[in-house]
């Protein structure tokens, strides 16, 4: 077999074994079984609570555990931006990086704490040591455990009993963290270390190369960053390059295994469910519905990247190694492609390849990972975007079976069906809504005034794209689908850090990470207080075939009835124009 | 078993007319508003109208008159076949409720006027408008019953097949549980004394008349919730089609305001959100066409759900009454002593049991009417404690029978001893089945009498089915268990209540619903009352006492207790026909997409057209062939909404596979090949 293909099923095989017990350890923690690292951690947990004064045992009920989440985003945000706001002056910036401005600090604030990071700034030169560690770091491992816990707080809902009591956001949130997130960064990082990627506090590093110029190369805690950037699908790299960067991911062995944590969680989130509520058949069609779905989109894409460009084929030069625009040659094209859409179909959003590059087919099928969003998803929150398209396929499944719909024993009703429909709007109107702002602006060319200025100082609305026509448009519903998706890959190619994109992808981020964490809590949180009842052979069965294919189906006619028209104008006609 | 049921065909044409009068009437938007799906397809329709006047007051970039005038009265008749749908079901419905209200013609009440205090029996003719709740009647032989009453005083027999179409009269009588008659029967012989139970206009007939023509139509949860989700679908598609405008400016593609209206109108579930209503129409008219009054629409859906039925052993699982089939005297009895005390015993008896034991006592070898007939001094009648009945006799004999258990305590209270082949006899006629009655005389065993229950035919498929269905059946009986359980087995019911009073009901129902499930019975007794209202679905017999039909929320005109089974498959019927349309509605988009989407684009970005796999003829023809589409398959689906979607009892998973396959896959295949054929028919005229 071809090595560049048995590489990238290596990636994929090798997820799923770790992530199966990863799922089984995963939910003893949270229903707070005994595991074999609570010797040497709960001594640990118990001196973060001493300090806060949080008693763990208080258990909430959905509300509380909402107030809670959102009160310690605010504090975070509020923290996020003030190092952004005061990163010249303060400790650990060697190389004397500026402050940053409000409105890319607000950018850039967000979108660490939403599990986005969009990065309108390269490392290099738009942030601090401090900034870097205590900001982004600091956010990437609480944002991946808010997601986490969120999904704890839903998998305790939907056991089989009536209660308002939903176990404690905090301790949720810090085992998150103790017992899963900083255990397996360190593995990483130390293998990191060792494959040549710095971890240092030093400033730039001056060499002189072969040929005598003088090269500065950047430096910092880059291997400690990596690891939780992909742990917990964050994705904003240290560098601006983010993992095509050699010093940052600097072989196929760390890309391999940047590959393999960055989807470890979402699988494992999805087995966690099924041993946390002895549903074990369920979570494999879980897991089945959403790994057909990635097949379907990661396979097109590496075919499109293998076979090259077909217009430079048409000039009659051979392309042995596929499409190499963009990509690195120590990772060739299998292993991009696969990375370009396994990065979207789960929220990390980190680049190995600029995806602005890739084949048409491949930038569609990335979009419409980030558009479905729950063919695994982010940490945690991936399975609430699926949970969502759960609730929807059973009510239909539930009607087309002569019964009133119900879930894990717990009836769907109308309010359930509220919050579930306002949550799975949200995301085709905040992506064709800004989309459609942006496309008006560029199609009239409007001065943007304050908003916009390009490299040369015009004000004009066009001058933020790198292409025009089809791949343009692309470029700019990427923006928002990725910030929508709290992706944070770039289709790059976009000017973006400028107050126009940097604000209204800040809000777009904002409403797109809440919204969809409130909605499956208020759901799960009203199902909790419902009366179970046990399933009869009446009762519509979710673990088979047959309903993964309705919950596959009702994904695909979603995204595909509300994208549709959007990406026949941008990656459509682009392919059809190719051809 | 109803003998008859209504029938009416799907498109009587008085009904046709009726219906196509009111789907223009329903335009009203102050009508239309409360259906979101269908009010936006009004503004669209609206919108146009304007556009077609903008064209022939001199616009120029919005295509030709003919083309958007097509447009805008495709769309006209889509409203007008949404109406439709609605209105031809509640025109059944009306119809429907028509031919019940007949029996509810003005008739003269032969009325008891109350003079001061007293009633004196001055009778006085009024109209049966004017009776009010407490009234007084009288009944006699060949009047027809004014209205809805219970029977104070006599008995008589009644024709009730206005009501539920079976030919064979019934008894009513006082203070029983058959003491309920309803206005439009007719009593044929005896007199009765009827106390007026409803106010006119309000009896169940009438509520639910208004159920179905939809004056008082309320939605159910489950309709909100669809409606919520109908909603959200025609909310996505505001938004596509709104930012579709920004992004056609992006890539110079200037699309026209038909084209938006035709895409907008094509997407939003315009199949499901006009049928919606008539499916819930449709849904009362069925019940109502099982002779069901259903007091709510939530009802009859409820019963969808139904996990757990309890039905009454008598008249639902076996043929009316237990009937005795053999003797079995102690041992040193002789027969013909053991059949005399029988007889003797239930001479007295009215019950059909005791009948029967004398029916069996005069076939039996023995010279009867040779024996002595001593005077009977006084009987003892069957109560629920004792559980006994039996005769004191002149000459000194006290006879009792009755229920084993209950024997043995008298016969080992008075000192004697309980024969034991007569033990092994009562419960090898407990295992087969049968119920034993143990006779006695003066506490010393005479022996047991056998009597069987005959199972009715074809109730085993019944319950299969509703096994299937997922419904769990309890049988409820008087009987001991081990005969109870033996009919059980028999019939194949899945759990019993044995020696049941009515309490025992009660827990039962409250302990199926403690563990979260929904339970349905049916009843007629004023003691089932509470138990009838506990229960989620409570289907009381229209025979039955006035608490009883206050206490459940449907009335069964026939009195048939395995009405239950059809109810709940009704209901199951109404979700199903609303989940296989929404299903069906939301596929076709599919192709309606590879369409229009094209359409839009083809003439600036030429490229586009590898979407039209249709290979339609051209962007208007595309656009008209959809919206036709769209247009026609609401009249093509109104006979399988008013008909229901067919239930088959097969389980969940099989079920659901079956109508995703049929709805799911069958409504995205359909509409590629309806707007292929009607593109090539509009391509003969373009």
């Amino acid at each position: 077999m071809n090595a560049e293909l048995l590489g990238v099923i290596v990636m994929f095989v090798a997820t799923l074994l770790l992530s199966v017990p990863l799922g089984r350890y995963i939910a003893k923690v949270y229903a707070g079984d005994k595991v074999w690292t609570d010797a040497i951690l709960n001594p640990v947990e118990r001196l973060f609570f001493k300090l806060s004064r949080i008693n763990p045992a208080r258990e909430m009920n959905w509300k509380q555990h909402l107030i809670a989440l959102l009160t310690i985003n605010l504090v975070w945000f509020l923290w996020a931006m003030f190092c952004l706001l005061n990163q010249s002056w303060l400790p650990w910036n060697p190389d004397h990086n500026p402050s940053q401005t409000p409105d890319l600090a607000f950018n850039t604030a967000v979108s660490f704490l939403v599990n986005c990071n969009l990065q309108d700034y390269s490392g290099e030169t738009g942030a601090s040591y401090f900034t870097q560690v205590f900001g982004f770091m600091f956010l990437q491992f609480t944002s991946a455990a808010t997601g986490m816990a969120a999904a704890a707080i839903v998998f305790n809902a939907l056991r089989d009993r009536t209660t308002e009591k939903l176990g404690n956001f905090y301790n949720y949130f810090l085992k998150s963290i103790t017992r899963i997130l900083v255990p397996i960064c360190i593995i990483v990082a130390t293998l990191h270390a060792f494959h040549g990627t710095p971890m240092t506090f030093k400033g730039i590093d001056t060499v002189t190369s072969l040929q005598g110029d003088t090269m500065h190369v950047s430096r910092g805690p880059v291997a400690a960053f990596v690891a939780i950037k992909h742990l917990g699908t964050n994705g904003g790299g240290f560098y601006g390059a983010n993992s095509a960067h050699p010093l940052e991911n600097p072989d196929y062995f760390t890309n391999t295994v940047q590959m393999i944590i960055q989807i470890l969680i979402p699988f494992a989130m999805v087995f966690a469910f099924g041993y946390y509520l002895r549903k074990k058949r369920l979570a494999w069609v879980f897991w089945a519905v959403m790994t057909i779905g990635f097949l379907c989109l990661v396979i097109p894409a590496i075919n499109a990247e293998i076979h090259g460009n077909p217009k430079i084929a048409q000039m009659g030069i051979s392309q042995p190694s596929g499409n190499m625009e963009g990509k690195e040659v120590r990772f060739g094209s299998y292993a991009s492609a696969f990375w370009s859409i396994a990065t979207t179909v789960i929220s990390t959003g980190s680049v190995n390849a600029m995806h602005d590059s890739f084949m048409p087919i491949s930038g569609m099928n990335m979009l419409l990972g980030m558009m479905v969003n729950s063919f695994y998803g982010g940490v945690g929150v991936g399975f609430l975007n699926f949970f969502i398209y759960v609730i929807l396929a059973v009510f239909m499944g539930g009607l087309m079976v002569g019964r009133t719909p119900e879930f894990m024993g717990k009836k769907i009703e109308a309010r359930e069906m509220k919050i579930a429909m306002i949550v799975a709007l949200l995301h085709p109107f905040l992506i064709l809504a800004f989309t459609a702002v942006a496309s008006h602006f560029t199609a009239l060319n409007t001065n943007m005034g304050w908003w916009f200025a390009d490299a040369a100082g015009k004000h004009n609305a066009s001058g933020w794209l790198n292409n025009p026509s089809y791949h343009g448009f692309s470029e700019m519903l990427y923006q928002y689908t990725s910030c929508s998706a709290n992706n944070g890959s770039g289709f790059e190619g976009l000017a973006d850090n400028n107050p126009f994109w940097n604000i209204t992808a800040g809000i777009v981020l904002l409403f797109s990470r809440f919204l969809p964490i409130i909605g499956p809590i208020a759901i799960a949180g009203l199902m909790a207080g419902k009366k179970f009842i046990p399933e009869s052979s009446g009762t519509l069965k979710t673990d088979t075939g047959t309903f993964g294919i309705l919950v596959f189906a009702v994904k695909v006619i979603i995204a595909a009835l509300a994208f549709f028209p959007a990406l026949a104008l941008g990656p459509i006609a682009e392919f059809f124009s190719m051809k | 078993m109803s003998v008859h049921k209504r029938q009416q065909r799907l498109f009587e044409p008085a009904l046709v007319k009726e219906a196509i009068g009111q789907s223009i009437i329903k335009l009203n938007p102050r009508v239309m508003v409360r259906n979101p799906v269908m009010f936006t397809v009004e503004i669209g329709t609206a919108i146009m109208l304007a556009v077609c006047i903008w064209i022939l007051t001199g616009n120029k970039d919005q295509g030709s008159f003919a083309y958007n005038f097509s447009i805008f009265l495709v769309l006209f008749f889509t409203l007008l076949f949404a109406n439709f749908a609605e209105a031809i079901a509640e025109a059944r419905g009306k119809a429907q409720a028509a031919s019940l209200r007949k029996t509810r013609k003005d008739t003269p009440a032969k009325k008891i006027e109350l003079l001061g205090d007293i009633f004196v029996n001055e009778v006085k003719i009024v109209p049966s408008s004017q009776l009010v709740k407490g009234d007084i009647f009288i009944c006699e032989t060949g009047d027809i019953i004014p209205t809805d009453g219970e029977i104070i005083e006599g008995i008589a027999t009644i024709d009730e097949s206005a009501i539920t179409g079976e030919s064979a009269p019934v008894i009513r009588e006082s203070g029983g549980d058959k003491s309920s008659v309803t206005g439009g029967t007719k009593v044929l012989s005896d007199k009765i004394k009827v106390k007026v139970t409803t106010e006119p206009g309000e009896s169940f007939l009438d509520k639910m008349i208004a159920l179905v023509e939809g004056a008082s139509r309320q939605k159910t949860p489950n309709e909100i919730a669809l409606t919520i989700l109908l909603a959200a679908f025609t909310l996505i598609f505001i938004i596509v089609c709104v930012t579709l405008k920004p992004f056609g400016d992006y890539a110079n593609t200037p699309i026209t305001i038909s084209a938006f209206i035709s895409l907008f109108v094509c997407l939003i579930p315009t199949t499901i959100g006009g049928l919606l209503s008539a499916i819930g129409i449709a849904g009362m008219d069925r019940a109502l066409r099982a002779n069901v009054i259903a007091k709510s629409g939530k009802a009859v859906e409820t019963a969808g759900d139904v996990d757990t039925l309890l039905l009454d052993k008598t008249g639902t699982i076996t043929i009316g009454n237990r009937k005795a089939t053999n003797f079995y005297p102690a041992p040193n009895i002789p027969m013909a002593d053991m059949v005399q005390a029988s007889v003797l015993s239930s001479m007295a008896d009215e019950t059909p049991e005791g009948k029967s034991i004398v029916e069996l006592g005069k076939q039996s070898n023995l010279d009867y009417d040779a024996m002595a007939q001593p005077e009977v001094l006084h009987k003892i009648n069957f109560s629920a404690e004792t559980r006994s009945s039996g005769v004191d006799l002149a000459n000194g004999k006290k006879i009792r029978k009755g229920a084993y258990d209950a024997i043995k305590k008298m016969v080992t209270d008075a000192g004697n001893s309980f024969p034991s082949e007569t033990a092994t006899q009562v419960s090898k006629i407990a295992q087969n089945g049968g119920t034993p009655l143990v006779v006695i005389q003066n506490s010393q065993v005479l022996g047991v009498i056998e009597l069987q229950d005959i199972i009715k035919p074809g109730i085993q498929e019944r319950f299969d089915r509703l096994r299937k269905m997922g419904v769990k059946t309890v049988m409820v009986t008087g009987d001991n268990p081990l005969t109870a359980k033996f009919i059980a087995e028999k019939a194949g019911v899945d759990d019993f209540i044995a020696e049941a009073k009515p309490e025992d009901k009660m827990n039962y129902i409250r302990k199926e619903q403690a563990s979260g499930k929904l339970v349905a019975m049916m009843g007629d007794g004023t003691n089932d009352a509470p138990a009838l209202a506990q229960a989620d679905v409570g289907v009381a017999m229209n025979s039955g006492t006035q608490a009883a039909k206050e206490a459940g929320n449907m009335v069964d005109l026939d009195n048939d207790p395995t009405k239950l089974i059809e109810i709940v498959e009704i209901g199951k019927q109404l979700l199903m026909t609303r989940g296989t349309l929404t299903t069906f509605s939301i596929a076709n988009d599919v192709a309606k997409y590879f369409a229009i989407v094209p359409a839009l684009f083809i003439v600036s970005i030429p490229t586009l057209q590898g979407l039209n796999i249709m290979n339609l003829k051209s962007p208007e023809s595309a656009i008209l062939s959809a919206v036709i589409f769209n247009a026609i398959i609401i009249p093509l689906l109104i006979p399988l909404a008013l008909k229901g979607v067919a239930y088959r009892p097969i389980g969940a998973s099989a079920l659901l596979r079956r109508n995703l396959f049929i709805y799911g896959l069958g409504g995205i295949i359909l509409p590629f090949i309806g707007i292929k054929i009607i593109d090539l028919l509009v391509g003969l005229f373009m």
